[in-house]
């Protein structure tokens, strides 16, 4: 691009990103007016500033608590991921048979298949066995992530070369050592994507959760800013102060890792 | 590792385990249970293909596919256009590029229940305060009417997603050569020119990933409905997704809704790879 075009871009760039953040922008300066301040103009700044919609909101979402059940959810439910699907990658990878063909394609193909489509019958045999709790929630997950995540560790194996596999078994390691010990930690980028795109869709889901986990005390942030929601419809002030609380969490951790989560992401959509 | 090795057997076992209970099984499950008249939690017995017939003849449903295949077509077309717009900005050396990049980006991080929140609040109060002061009146009572809502779910949409996309066409822009640009330009070819013929067929993966990504994701679509226009205003918002819960949980028509959701697997599935035929022919043919 010539110069002469770098500032007018320069200006359109910026002006875009004003209406892309507008949203945020006028979420926060509403939720710290009161109800009556909303009514009569949306879009000037608050008056004075108060914090009393965020008190009321932090309590009512019993924010720590919810805070702390998504946090564990998405955790557990992460490593899980990343420990059983690349080591069923390895095994998928290093094992030329056709049952392993036929086993990766299975994984790719479910893919395509949407949650609907699985949703009735998933929780009729959860509920039969009585695992409609966190721990089948995790069980779900670690099922409906393996697909995209192995197909992330396969590619990522298929460029390791063997001969390493064949030096560490000549050194007397095992198959879990020469994986741990080898392979894995050569592994560590795509674990990082793995990671970042199996933590954006677990922290945010809300369908599966409102099904599985549906219980006083257990609820999700997505999950319980829906009741919380529905309680507080018409009252924007403290809707929308629940609404920032709710994705505070997430900006705080962008700030921190943009440019891993970006670059996950854009691996994990490219390959 | 061979295939009778117990270590190979011992590294499958968690996932494949967690794979066929909750992803294989109810599949299978589902499709048996829409052959028959299950109420979700036993089968009287079989009515053969009675729902598959009821549900092509089914206003609610036939209006919710219309409604999604409309979005999605509305959808990936914005998306895609605004995505590379937005991609060919940012890799045009701006100081702010980087910036720029974190910005629209941003809203993939957020769930999309939260963002069906606020945007219902920017559509009903921040678009009718905005238009009091202009004096603009088609920006009173947003999400009140089906194309209105609509138009909300596609912006939300667009907003959400167009971000996304471009993080994957910068990723194949950044691979095209700068000596072929710069070829081209000795040659003679103006800006448009450049890019027609010379990034565009460069960028052809690209379209394939992210048209791929985004009709899936607008045909999918659930959370930003639910909390956006949960549907309505009378029902003339819903799409498939909610259309099959709503029949499930609202109407407790179990072994019907199963059906609905086979259905909606196979219009998933063909569209899905259709489009990536078509535009893996397209990419080989440029």
């Amino acid at each position: 691009m010539r110069k002469k075009y770098l500032i007018p871009l320069e200006i359109l760039g910026i002006t875009l990103a004003i209406i892309w953040l507008a949203p945020f922008y006028l979420m926060i300066v509403n939720s710290l007016k009161t109800k009556r301040e909303i009514f009569e103009d949306t879009l000037k700044p608050p008056s004075s500033l108060t914090f009393d919609n965020y008190v009321q909101a932090f309590v009512e979402l019993d924010f720590l608590k919810t805070f702390a059940n998504s946090l564990i959810i998405t955790v557990i439910s992460v490593v899980v991921i990343i420990i059983f699907s690349s080591m069923a990658a390895y095994a998928l990878s290093r094992t030329k048979s056709r049952f392993s063909t036929i086993l990766l394609f299975v994984f790719i193909a479910a893919m395509l298949i949407p949650f609907q489509s699985v949703m009735l019958p998933l929780i009729t045999i959860f509920g039969k066995i009585e695992m409609l709790n966190r721990f089948g929630l995790i069980f779900m997950y670690l099922g409906f992530g393996a697909s995209l995540s192995i197909f992330l560790y396969h590619g990522a194996l298929s460029s390791i070369p063997r001969s390493l596999d064949e030096a560490a078994t000549i050194d007397g390691a095992n198959r879990f050592q020469i994986f741990w010990y080898v392979i894995f930690p050569i592994l560590k980028p795509i674990t990082v994507t793995v990671g970042i795109l199996n933590t954006i869709w677990i922290w945010n889901d809300y369908l599966l959760p409102s099904l599985v986990i549906n219980k006083q005390g257990m609820e999700t942030i997505p999950l319980k800013m829906f009741f919380f929601f529905g309680e507080y419809t018409k009252q924007w002030h403290l809707a929308l102060a629940g609404l920032t609380l709710a994705i505070i969490p997430v900006i705080v951790l962008y700030f921190f890792a943009q440019r891993e989560i970006i670059k996950g992401v854009s691996e994990g959509a490219v390959k | 590792m061979r295939t009778r090795d117990l270590a190979y057997w011992l590294f499958l076992m968690p996932v494949l385990a967690a794979f066929i209970f909750v992803v294989v099984a109810p599949f299978l499950l589902g499709i048996y249970y829409s052959f028959t008249d299950w109420n979700g939690i036993e089968t009287k017995g079989f009515v053969g293909f009675d729902h598959y017939i009821a549900l092509f003849q089914d206003k609610r449903f036939l209006d919710s596919l219309w409604f999604t295949t409309k979005f999605s077509v509305v959808s990936v077309i914005l998306i895609n256009f605004i995505g590379l717009s937005l991609a060919l900005l940012v890799t045009a050396k701006l100081k702010t590029s980087k910036v720029l990049r974190t910005v629209f980006f941003m809203p993939n991080l957020i769930g999309g229940l939260i963002l069906g929140f606020i945007w219902q609040f920017i559509f009903t109060k921040a678009f009718a305060g905005f238009g009091a002061m202009f004096g603009i009146e088609s920006l009173q009572g947003w999400l009140s009417t089906s194309s209105t809502g609509f138009w909300g779910l596609v912006i939300v949409m667009s907003w959400q997603m167009a971000g996304y996309i471009m993080v994957i066409y910068i990723a194949y822009l950044e691979g095209v050569s700068k000596e072929l640009i710069e070829a081209a330009e000795m040659d003679g070819a103006n800006a448009f020119q450049r890019f027609r013929y010379v990034v565009f067929p460069l960028v052809a993966p690209a379209f394939t990933v992210s048209m791929f990504l985004t009709l899936s994701n607008s045909f999918k679509l659930y959370d930003q409905n639910l909390s956006l226009t949960g549907g309505g205003p009378y029902e003339s918002t819903q799409m498939v997704a909610m259309e099959i819960f709503n029949t499930a949980f609202g109407r407790y028509d179990m072994g019907y809704a199963q059906a609905k959701a086979v259905v909606f697997f196979v219009i998933v599935a063909v569209i899905a790879l259709v489009q990536v035929y078509i535009n893996k022919k397209r990419e080989v043919e440029m």
